[in-house]
């Protein structure tokens, strides 16, 4: 008995731990490695911080960084203020029959591929777009204005296409809050916003900071939708280190703002644990 | 506020015209592409110039439908490739982490767990910057070491399954993981104490099981890797996956068979949604 169960964990760990360090451990530290690898004035290979100095002395890298950083933080608040009614008024608003008629309906659209999304986008926004067409047409606008290749259009495409992963979290908490302690909080007096922030909102911690943490992260690490709805001086942080790889060959460049912009995400993700007091074990299941 | 909390007129009215305002939002980048894949235009745009579906079956020099569209058929096909190993190995893989974080005692089984949901929180392009460099790395030095050359190490098609293997896995191993913390471990101690070895109780009890958590996970991880973008893109060799080539047709200025593709990508993963859907309502 003891044996066969040492043998089942012989099986189980082996493709296990073959995965985690030949594909995620790995790989990070070479990266690391490529990062503070670079050549000298002499051309001599040799290990050296310049990668990392030059981020800082050229004032386009660190300015698109903190940008990335700025606008993905905004994402993530603009994401849970617009899905957060939406997924109260599918678990508690609207009546049972329809419940799981509506949250399929809210979800369907998600299953379809981020670049098909933005290129729904993109055909109404644009100069020839759809909405321009009406808007012309019903006379509001002489001639059709560009909507897309701004800010306000990227911050609304990277909205769009990380809101599942904030409503879903959003629907399983919201679904275990019990009725009767809204209703309980009604008959003591309380109103809509002191119920709104020490009932629903303590209740749904650890699905807020779960969904944040996704969006977050896949908002900074967004390469599609900055690219095509994003404009010229839109730049993101992972366009600059494809960059570096793709159209420049530096991969010890591109390695370095690589290991920065994984820091940066750890950093930010750690810290808005550490201030909502939750464990990253806990709100990924 | 809820159902039965009686409400005012303007929070009822307020509400339910968020409601709509909100599923305009959702549905209309969709419901406008498909509906362009049918506009008898040069142009995926308005004004309506009439139903056609030339931009599926079209055939002539100046259209040509997506059935006859090769370079965008064959990325269909290479993204059903990859999405198919993709999802048979990291189901594999994830339920044998599920048995593994669920079932079994080891040392350091905390500090492993956290490293298996690390891929969740790396961006997409950092994971398939860093196995591209490791590849690279590791062709280099079999090559100056042993003189041996191997494709798979150069970017290409098997670096792209383990691109997407690589966090897919963690997706498929929560998933299952979820549904075995429901198991009844007494049903496999019974099996057990009446002959059954550990492999044959888990073969014919557990994964019976976890047979609809085990369904609903191939779907989503051939879901997930028939649309990923920001893995592949480094990965990426001659064989364009789906989303990369539409992604260059997109970026180099766009005709209606995008639309007519989309329409399709609309289509079948609705109905793969549904599947799911099915087969997760029953557990």
């Amino acid at each position: 008995m003891k044996k066969s169960i040492r043998w089942g964990l012989v099986i189980f760990i082996t493709p296990v731990l073959l995965w985690l360090f030949l594909l995620i451990v790995l790989p990070q530290v070479d990266m690391f490695i490529m990062a503070i690898r670079g050549e000298n004035e002499l051309r001599e290979v040799g290990f050296t911080l310049s990668n990392f100095g030059l981020f800082f002395s050229e004032p386009i890298y660190w300015q698109t960084f903190a940008r990335t950083a700025v606008f993905a933080v905004m994402v993530t608040a603009l994401t849970f203020i617009i899905t957060m009614p939406v997924a109260f008024f599918i678990t508690k608003v609207v009546s049972t029959r329809f419940q799981g008629f509506l949250s399929l309906l809210i979800l369907m659209p998600f299953w379809v591929s981020e670049l098909v999304r933005v290129y729904g986008w993109m055909i109404l926004l644009r100069e020839s777009g759809v909405i321009n067409h009406f808007l012309v047409g019903l006379g509001i606008l002489d001639r059709p204005v560009e909507f897309l290749y701004n800010d306000i259009t990227m911050v609304m495409g990277l909205v769009y296409t990380s809101m599942l992963f904030m409503l879903v979290p959003l629907l399983s908490v919201l679904d275990s809050l019990d009725n009767s302690l809204i209703e309980a909080a009604y008959d003591l007096g309380a109103n809509v916003w002191t119920v709104f922030t020490r009932i629903i909102i303590p209740h749904c911690m650890p699905g807020i900071v779960s969904g944040s943490i996704v969006v977050f992260m896949l908002t900074l690490g967004n390469y599609l939708t900055p690219n095509l709805m994003g404009g010229k001086n839109s730049l993101w942080f992972t366009e600059q280190i494809y960059n570096q790889f793709i159209a420049s060959f530096n991969w010890n460049q591109g390695s370095a703002f690589g290991f920065l912009l994984l820091i940066l995400s750890s950093a930010i993700i750690w810290a808005g644990l550490k201030l909502t007091g939750q464990r990253l074990g806990k709100v990924v299941q | 506020m809820i159902r039965n909390v009686p409400q005012t007129r303007t929070y009822f009215f307020g509400f339910r015209l968020y409601m709509v305002v909100y599923f305009i939002f959702l549905f209309a980048p969709l419901a406008v592409t498909c509906v362009l894949a049918f506009n008898d235009s040069m142009f995926p745009s308005l004004p309506w110039k009439g139903f056609s579906l030339e931009w599926f079956f079209g055939h002539t020099l100046e259209r040509t439908g997506i059935f006859h569209d090769q370079i965008n058929l064959t990325s269909i096909w290479v993204s059903f490739k990859t999405a198919f190993f993709v999802s048979i190995l990291s189901t594999i893989v994830g339920t044998m982490a599920a048995f593994l974080f669920e079932q079994e005692d080891f040392p350091f089984k905390g500090a492993l767990f956290f490293l298996m949901i690390a891929p969740l929180v790396i961006p997409g392009v950092i994971l398939g910057i860093s196995i591209l460099l490791f590849s690279n790395t590791l062709g280099l030095f079999f090559e100056t070491q042993f003189n041996l050359d191997f494709g798979l190490f150069r970017p290409g098609f098997w670096l792209v399954v383990l691109g997407q293997f690589s966090f897919i896995t963690t997706i498929v191993t929560l998933v299952i993981s979820a549904r075995l913390k429901k198991f009844d471990p007494t049903i496999e101690e019974a099996a057990m104490n009446l002959g059954a070895t550990r492999f044959e109780t888990i073969f014919h009890i557990t994964l019976k099981f976890l047979r609809p958590a085990i369904i609903g996970a191939l779907a989503v991880s051939f879901l997930i890797s028939f649309e990923n973008f920001n893995t592949t893109l480094f990965l990426v060799g001659s064989e364009a996956t789906l989303p990369i080539n539409l992604y260059l047709q997109v970026r180099d200025g766009s005709t209606p068979v995008i639309n007519a593709i989309s329409f399709l990508i609309i289509f079948g993963t609705s109905i793969l949604a549904l599947v799911n859907l099915y087969f997760t309502k029953k557990e």
